[in-house]
């Protein structure tokens, strides 16, 4: 039985193309994947994230248990509503999720982790939580909006109270208000500014009209799939996954490696990947003639050497298609893909492609 | 719900053809088509002057989604393609009846046409695929 979100009846009625994904009933797009996407780099759209896992993190032990499974490290967190972007390994340095983690208050944090990766995630926290003073709760009661574009500060701050909006403008990335049963951040994953709102499930369908209504763009998945990709953001699944190390994912960055006496899940692994030097990395490809990259086709680099693509697509603002994909450490210049229509030549670029609203590539 | 208009003849692959006065055959995708691709990014249209058997692969369109070959709906030569879809591919989902049409055959039997699906047959054939 396929689930649905608070959201799905509105959905309906706003005309949306219904997918499958992983198990919930998602919008695919609500007539144009196109216009969704522009809506989102010029002015301000809104995406149903309700099927993303949320759980609770409470107890004594919390802190020391996140130190433990999480590769970036919770101490840095601070000031509550303050966040990390975070990989969970596993003992061999592969990628069991990434995910957001927030700092609420002392001994109390929550997880926003990948909806396809639900099960094994909670299972793999629970197993690693035996013994200690602590709690793991999902919390299925919340749903989670994410508003998203230039225009989404504005927008939010009209349709929330005075003092709620006032505090928005003051949130830098990643960091969150916590007020009430909601949590508002300023997180996102299309390369705009813009808020990810974690908010009680019977509470979303007011809020979600009330943004529609200030001319926020409905956005479904095929938007929200083609913003991260123009952004260089790596999807769970196709651009990393168990087999696949941060190092070679582009996310070294997110492992926190001082203290060097923290010893999390997958750090022996990393370390060791990290001193020998890891021997692929993801790369940007650009096809500037027609046709498309897809996720799995191969890349042939000149020297002979080959590559694979994780994830493709078509970029809007570039209007031509673009690809992450997993090559050689040093790869760069052109290579051949083979496309449907016979092999194309591509080249390489370091993501992103766009971050708000520039184009930052050739 | 897709838009079937009745005065036109359908292929289970999905394209749509119509007699023109002119002898020639045009040929474009159903709403139904353009519906399940999703936006169209890119549409390569056929050679001119090749000529085709019913079937044929003949074009592509592809769309952000995925890719979709453009079969022949009847046997003939290729006289001419839609130019305009080169930079404004968004018209075969806006128009998919109209200013979306994709391409011209002359076909070698006029009566081919006739083997083709009517409108409430292609509507049923939808309705059977979606009930999977």
């Amino acid at each position: 039985m396929l689930r649905r979100t608070p959201l799905y009846d509105r959905h309906r009625a706003a005309g949306a193309k219904i997918v499958d994904f992983a198990g919930w009933e998602m919008p695919l797009h609500y007539g144009s994947q196109l216009k969704e996407h522009g809506r989102v780099r010029e002015s301000a759209g809104m995406f149903d994230v309700s099927h993303m896992t949320v759980a609770g993190i409470s107890g004594a032990d919390a802190r020391r248990f996140l130190r433990q499974v999480l590769a970036n490290d919770v101490a840095r967190l601070r000031a509550p509503g303050h966040a990390l972007y975070t990989c969970m390994l596993n003992a061999t340095g592969g990628i069991i999720d990434d995910l957001i983690v927030y700092y609420l208050s002392e001994g109390r944090y929550r997880l926003v982790l990948n909806a396809a990766t639900r099960e094994k995630d909670l299972a793999w926290l629970q197993d690693r939580a035996e013994g200690l003073d602590l709690r793991i709760r999902e919390r299925r009661d919340l749903a989670m909006l994410a508003v998203q574009g230039p225009e989404a500060l504005q927008r939010m701050t009209e349709e929330l109270d005075t003092t709620t909006g006032r505090k928005l403008a003051d949130l830098k990335p990643f960091q969150g208000l916590e007020t009430g049963d909601w949590l508002i951040a300023r997180t996102g994953y299309t390369g705009e500014d813009g808020f990810e709102i974690i908010l009680p499930d019977r509470q979303v369908g007011p809020l979600w009209d009330r943004l529609a209504g200030a001319g926020v763009t409905r956005c479904g998945l095929g938007a929200r799939d083609s913003l991260r990709l123009e952004a260089g953001l790596c999807l769970y699944g196709q651009d990393m996954d168990e087999n696949t190390s941060p190092l070679t994912s582009n996310l070294g960055w997110t492992i926190a490696w001082e203290p060097t006496e923290r010893a999390f899940i997958g750090r022996t692994a990393v370390e060791l990947e990290r001193k020998r030097g890891a021997k692929e990395a993801l790369r940007g490809l650009i096809l500037d003639g027609r046709g498309m990259l897809r996720q799995g086709q191969a890349v042939l680099l000149a020297d002979g050497r080959e590559g694979r693509i994780t994830s493709g697509g078509y970029s809007p603002v570039l209007g031509r298609s673009i690809a992450l994909a997993r090559l050689p450490v040093n790869a760069e210049g052109t290579a051949t893909v083979e496309l449907r229509g016979g092999p194309a030549q591509v080249r390489i670029v370091r993501p992103p492609f766009v971050r708000k609203g520039q184009v930052l590539v050739d | 719900m897709s838009n079937t208009p009745s005065d036109l003849y359908y292929a289970a692959t999905h394209e749509w053809a119509r007699l023109d006065e002119d002898g020639l055959v045009t040929v474009g995708i159903t709403d139904h088509a353009q519906e399940s691709l999703g936006d169209l990014v890119f549409v390569e249209t056929p050679e001119l002057d090749k000529a085709v058997e019913a079937g044929d692969a003949c074009a592509v369109v592809e769309s952000v989604k995925a890719a979709s070959d453009i079969y022949a709906p009847v046997g003939g030569q290729i006289v001419d393609a839609n130019a305009r879809l080169q930079d404004e591919p968004e018209l075969v989902n806006s128009d998919p009846y109209g200013e979306g049409w994709i391409m011209r055959i002359r076909p070698d039997d006029p009566d081919d046409i006739e083997r083709l699906m009517r409108a409430d047959d292609y509507e049923h054939m939808i309705e059977q695929e979606e009930e999977g």
